[in-house]
């Protein structure tokens, strides 16, 4: 491969994976499913805008497509100027517009749950009552409407530098780069959180249903997306600590990154907690679950490696980074996605996968991952640095490792497309509650009805509350029975 | 509020119940005409958050380069037309005023009214960018659009531009600082460039409201996107309200 097709493709991998996956997948498909029929709701606040936020998002991603297809862009995802604004010639302007497009599909997402979760709620479902999902895409929304437009004017900037040729980032003219950098930092820090936050509610419904108890903490774990929310966006110059900014930034962005850690590590605790005599069982969706706690450990607890400015420096733009990120990302939150499709596939289709092999496609998963990135924290910290096409042959064996890894990841991700798509058509019918869950999108059909649910639910019981569930579960029972005698 | 009626809806049982009492335009989703006209301005309220974001990206530009060319920025000012930079905010604000009595009319059923002032509004939102354009041309004459064209001719020698030079003796700058006055001019444009983009937004939307105005669509009791457009219409209002000072006032006179 040539090195500048190399920038290329790893450019647009970054873009396309941060901006139209990580971004949409969890709240786009899961959320905008699951939100309503948690709260009791028929539909969210604003279809209108939903389906709105549905166009930009296409739109968004043919651009981004279409950049691909006539010549890509070799910026890396993070558009630094002022190589985007003056040094490559390649389509940093289509590529920022499909950027643009899809951060105000974003916006409309985020502005639309929180509407719904304010106005939508069904009688009895108070704020402590609502499943953590729901807290967890609460906190990410408030991300997504605080967040996008301060990255869209970033990059209405770079386009107006870039065609016009305005001066507010051109250092010939007394523009400052770095204030590029810390508006897109912003942004782009907070977005990590904007990923993560929803994958940590799928998290909390899985392993509380698996668990067979309550949610540990629920309060703590509530306010403790919340609290990602507002420390995120505090956090972002930790991205900048050797692009020029002053020892004292430094040092406070240094301290305010470890406190993101604080209500992390306040989720991870609880949910290892609710496991404590539980009753664990472990379908798919817990294996996923299983998995993510633990790559994202690793993932968070190497942020604090980097966000310590001393072991940043040595640590910074090189694949300790980028196994930093996947840990997180692929570990964290694709690991809860995949868990999340698995949990919810029932609700959703109406029909059960087959077990076996999709608890297969979790362990191939989770080994190949490992395989994939651990290797990479190791060559980072004996220095390869990221984004360059080759290496010294010392890193062989390493990057070997990494690449054969990454395919036993592919046949990972492969399996859960064809068995979910076999399902569809052949899986067992899964019922109204395969799993006893106690979240009230479980107490109507699978799938649900237009509307939701036949009559406006009332939520008179605490989330997860599963003696709830047993004597709903009875009540049922007794009430076929009186026919059949009758 | 929507749980008293929504309890009441469970308890009757049946989802279909109720439609024929509301009004048409509730949408099937709501519980009732209240929850939906609150979630509409609440979703308004949000997005002018979000714009609030937006805008917020380039006054933080503003300030950090003001405060590092402080003397490029006072001498960058005097160029803008303080004539027409006050006419405009009177146009736009008269326009906020227009505004406000339809988002009044229509509550008040009066659809004659509403049309006046939709079209009133209408014709001061032209007006705005109008003058706007004036100035636009006045810079491009004088070279003082950024980018491969621009000239430091007037902030190096000050009395080659005698009209300036009469009214603030400025000193000339050094080519150092002078070059700065190219970012005070970038930020100029960037933002009243977005400002007059979503000026021409605003107008598009007024151009369709007076269609659907005149057919009677806001005097009949629902008057969510009046009301909502109306606080988009303040709001972009209320960016110029920030935006004259900044530009054209507060560094005029050291």
């Amino acid at each position: 491969m040539a090195t500048d097709t190399y920038n290329k493709v790893f450019t647009m991998h970054g873009v396309i994976m941060v901006f139209f996956f990580l971004v949409p997948s969890v709240p786009a498909t899961l959320g905008n499913f699951l939100i309503p029929l948690m709260l009791g709701a028929k539909d969210l606040a604003l279809p209108k805008i939903n389906l709105l936020s549905w166009y930009l998002y296409v739109a968004g991603g043919i651009l981004a497509i279409y950049t691909m297809a006539s010549g890509g862009v070799d910026t890396g995802w993070t558009f630094t100027t002022p190589l985007s604004t003056h040094y490559v010639n390649t389509n940093v302007l289509t590529t920022g517009l499909a950027v643009f497009i899809a951060g105000f599909s974003s916006i409309f997402t985020g502005l639309n749950f929180i509407v719904t979760i304010h106005k939508m709620r069904c009688p009895g479902m108070t704020w402590f009552r609502m499943p953590l999902f729901v807290w967890a895409h609460y906190a990410a929304s408030i991300l997504m409407v605080l967040g996008t437009p301060v990255v869209a004017i970033a990059i209405v900037l770079v386009a107006l530098e870039r065609t016009i040729g305005i001066g507010v980032f051109d250092p010939t003219k007394g523009g400052d780069p770095l204030l590029f950098q810390h508006l897109f930092w912003f942004y782009s820090h907070p977005a990590v959180y904007i990923m993560i936050l929803p994958g940590m509610g799928v998290i909390s419904e899985t392993i509380s249903t698996f668990s067979r108890k309550r949610v540990f903490g629920y309060t703590a774990v509530a306010f403790s997306s919340v609290a990602i929310a507002v420390f995120g966006f505090f956090v972002w110059a930790h991205h900048m600590f050797i692009m020029g900014i002053s020892n004292y930034a430094v040092l406070v962005f240094s301290l305010l990154t470890m406190l993101v850690a604080v209500p992390s590590a306040i989720k991870i605790f609880n949910w290892t907690f609710t496991l404590y005599k539980g009753s664990i069982t472990f379908e798919t969706p817990m294996l996923y679950t299983f998995g993510f706690m633990g790559l994202f450990t690793i993932g968070g607890l190497t942020g604090v490696f980097l966000g310590t400015s001393g072991t940043d420096i040595h640590l910074t733009e090189t694949y300790f980074i980028v196994a930093h990120f996947h840990f997180v990302m692929v570990g964290g939150m694709l690991m809860a996605f995949l868990a999340g499709i698995h949990f919810w596939w029932p609700k959703i289709t109406g029909r059960m996968y087959p077990e076996k092999i999709s608890q297969l496609a979790a362990v191939v998963t989770f080994i190949g991952f490992n395989f994939t990135f651990f290797p990479q924290f190791i060559l980072g910290t004996l220095g390869m640095p990221r984004r360059y096409a080759a290496y010294p042959p010392e890193f062989q064996v390493l990057n070997v490792f990494s690449t054969a890894g990454a395919s036993i990841l592919g046949v990972g991700y492969l399996l859960p497309i064809l068995y979910l798509t076999w399902s569809l058509k052949y899986g067992e019918i899964a019922g109204d509650n395969p799993w006893q869950a106690t979240g009230l999108e479980w107490q109507t059909q699978s799938p649900p009805l237009t509307e939701n649910f036949a009559v406006t639910p009332i939520m008179d019981h605490e989330a997860y509350d599963y003696e709830w569930l047993e004597h709903q579960n009875l009540t049922k029972l007794k009430e076929k029975e009186v026919p059949s005698a009758g | 509020m929507p749980d008293s009626t929504a309890i009441a809806h469970g308890a009757h049982g049946a989802p279909e119940h109720g439609h024929e009492e509301h009004p048409a335009y509730l949408r099937h989703h709501f519980e009732n005409v209240e929850q939906q006209a609150d979630a509409a301005g609440f979703a308004m309220w949000l997005f002018l958050l979000t714009e609030v974001m937006f805008f917020g990206g380039l006054f933080t530009a503003y300030l950090i380069y003001r405060n590092w060319y402080y003397p490029a920025f006072v001498e960058a000012s005097h160029q803008l037309n303080i004539f027409w930079g006050t006419l405009n905010t009177a146009v736009l604000i008269t326009s906020s005023f227009t505004m406000a009595m339809g988002v009044w009319c229509a509550e008040m059923r009066k659809q004659r009214g509403l049309v006046l002032c939709l079209v009133l509004t209408f014709i001061l939102g032209i007006g705005f960018l109008g003058i706007k354009t004036v100035e636009y041309k006045e810079k491009i004459e004088k070279h003082h659009v950024p980018g491969f064209h621009y000239s430091l001719q007037s902030f190096i020698d000050p009395a080659s531009d005698p009209e300036i030079y009469k009214e603030y003796h400025d000193k000339p700058l050094a080519l150092d600082m002078a070059r700065h006055t190219e970012v005070y001019f970038s930020l100029y444009f960037a933002m009243t460039g977005m400002h007059a983009l979503h000026m021409i937004i605003g107008i598009a939307i007024l151009g369709f409201m007076i269609f659907r105005a005149r057919a009677g669509a806001y005097t009949a009791g629902h008057v969510t996107f009046v009301e909502n457009f109306g606080l988009y219409w303040h709001f972009v209002d209320i960016v110029w309200i920030f935006l004259f000072p900044l530009l054209y006032l507060i560094s005029r006179h050291q």
